[in-house]
């Protein structure tokens, strides 16, 4: 791998820009590997890119059906946050962030991480507790977290307003100043072009269409360009973790449901942080190229999709116009949606499974983007040494039938 | 928006409706004879069907009263079942 430099960029300038390596090779199938990832996102690129430097596995290929990162690494929207509640969650997602400060030196790729803040208004007096609650819970874990007073966030927002008719009045918010923003699509590119460099096969438009087992082990994958052995089998799907395990004979605490996003027209900079509007359960933030991005929670329904309804979109822009006034002469320029993995108790499962030599790193919910570091470092650690990582070791398959849920909020939460 | 068909109310725009679960899913009768495994399997785990599949489904701001349809969960092509699935 050529490293990214001022140097490097000035050579390549005389040159017309015509001579850049590529970041990444488009090699054949080998017969076989000794590790095998199901998914080329930033999770399953990220696990092979650290399969490969953390713990010295060569023969390793990660299985895309379309594009790198054309799921839901392409499709979520970029905001990077440790606000959780389980002693689980929170030290693993702030040491992703922590990741996440480091990342584009670590792969030498911009990841453009950018921490603006991430200010969650509090709209109702039970918001006021449960923010006060989070609060005290994310000190106790030593994250960054804190309240802010209504004139604080005043002066941080001018553009915020409370109008007289709201029909949920802020009164204050909290506050993560290390949350932020980072560039999608360089996440998977900047790990794809590390694991390449490593000697990781990205095997793309591949599509894994069967799991292949002998004696109640997975030894190895049907694809569309020929079956692929492999001595392990890590899955790192998302919107798709039910098909794929079905393939193994797996069944999974999982739905999944499209969550949509929305995006205008760009405009000049105006808002400079991450906010989330509790009372409706939406956020809306502005993106480097300044278009007003804005979201909320899925669709509730199971469904393949791709695609969203309008009550979603209704809600979302109440949220948002609601407190931005002046957002309410913008004009939406796409709206789309990625279909998530949601589990019944809103956490990822990074974990063995009954299925011998198959792993499986799903069920981030809406919240996988954020973790794409930490979930790579976890989930590489667990296929290479056959333990947890001591900050997984709560995401376990079989945490379900024993009753040690990880409750962040999930499918049984999303039932309006 | 989906349109779903309650068989009581007729057609009715999708946010009157909260989607339950999955047609065939029926509580076990003797929960306390299963294993933990099994119990799980019954609370927490879905097919989760990418394709054609029985939801039951609640007119909770209308009628009030559950049933059954058949939605494809890619097309969202609807397919109503003849008395909403109660006999």
């Amino acid at each position: 791998m050529k490293r990214y430099s001022i140097t490097s960029l000035l050579r390549n300038a005389m040159n017309y820009h015509e001579d850049w390596q590529l970041a990444w090779g488009s090699p054949e199938p080998k017969p076989e590997y000794d590790v095998i990832i199901i998914g080329g996102g930033g999770h399953g690129l990220a696990t092979a890119c650290y399969l490969a430097k953390d713990h010295g596995i060569k023969n390793i290929a990660v299985v895309e059906k379309g594009w790198l990162g054309g799921g839901n690494t392409g499709r979520n929207t970029m905001t990077i946050r440790s606000n959780y509640l389980r002693e689980q969650s929170i030290p693993f997602m702030d040491r992703s962030l922590e990741m996440y400060e480091e990342l584009s030196s670590y792969l030498n790729y911009n990841v453009m991480f950018s921490q603006r803040g991430q200010i969650t208004f509090i709209q109702s007096a039970a918001a006021t507790r449960r923010a006060m609650r989070q609060k005290n819970t994310m000190h106790l874990y030593g994250a960054d977290y804190r309240a802010m007073s209504f004139d604080e966030m005043k002066r941080r927002l001018p553009i915020f307003e409370n109008s007289p008719n709201a029909r949920h009045k802020v009164s204050g918010a909290v506050y993560q100043k290390s949350a932020g923003i980072a560039r999608h699509d360089a996440v998977a590119w900047g790990y794809a072009r590390m694991a390449d460099a490593h000697g990781v096969d990205i095997l793309q438009n591949c599509e894994v269409q069967g799991i292949l087992r002998e004696n109640g082990r997975a030894v190895g994958v049907e694809t569309t360009k020929g079956i692929i052995k492999a001595k392990k089998i890590g899955m790192a799907v998302a919107g798709h973790a039910s098909v794929v395990a079905n393939m193994a004979g797996l069944r999974m605490p999982i739905e999944t449901q499209p969550l949509q996003a929305f995006v205008s027209t760009p405009i000049k900079p105006i808002l400079d942080a991450v906010v989330v509007c509790g009372g409706y359960g939406a956020y809306v933030m502005q993106s480097d190229k300044g278009e007003i991005v804005a979201g909320s929670g899925a669709d509730p329904y199971p469904s393949y999709a791709q695609r969203g309804t309008p009550p979603i979109i209704e809600g979302v822009i109440t949220a948002v116009t609601e407190v931005f006034p002046v957002f309410r002469r913008l004009q939406l320029l796409r709206q789309w949606a990625g279909m998530i993995d949601i589990c019944y108790d809103g956490s990822p499962i990074i974990s063995k499974t009954p299925v011998e030599g198959f792993y499986c790193d799903v069920g981030w919910g809406s919240g996988g983007f954020k973790a794409t570091p930490i979930s790579g470092k976890t989930f590489a650690h667990l296929i290479a040494r056959d333990e947890p990582h001591e900050l997984a070791k709560g995401f376990t398959f079989d945490r379900f039938e024993k009753g040690k849920l990880v409750l962040e909020g999930g499918v049984g939460y999303n039932r309006g | 928006m989906l349109q779903i068909p309650c068989p009581w109310c007729g057609p009715r725009a999708e946010d009157d409706f909260i989607c339950g679960t999955e047609a065939d899913r029926k509580r076990p009768k003797d929960p306390s004879a299963l294993s933990d495994a099994e119990w799980a399997d019954y609370v927490f785990n879905h097919d989760n069907i990418k394709g054609n599949t029985g939801e039951q489904w609640w007119h909770f701001r209308g009628c009030g009263r559950w049933f059954v349809i058949e939605r494809d969960t890619v097309t969202h092509e609807i397919t109503p079942i003849e008395g909403g699935g109660m006999k």
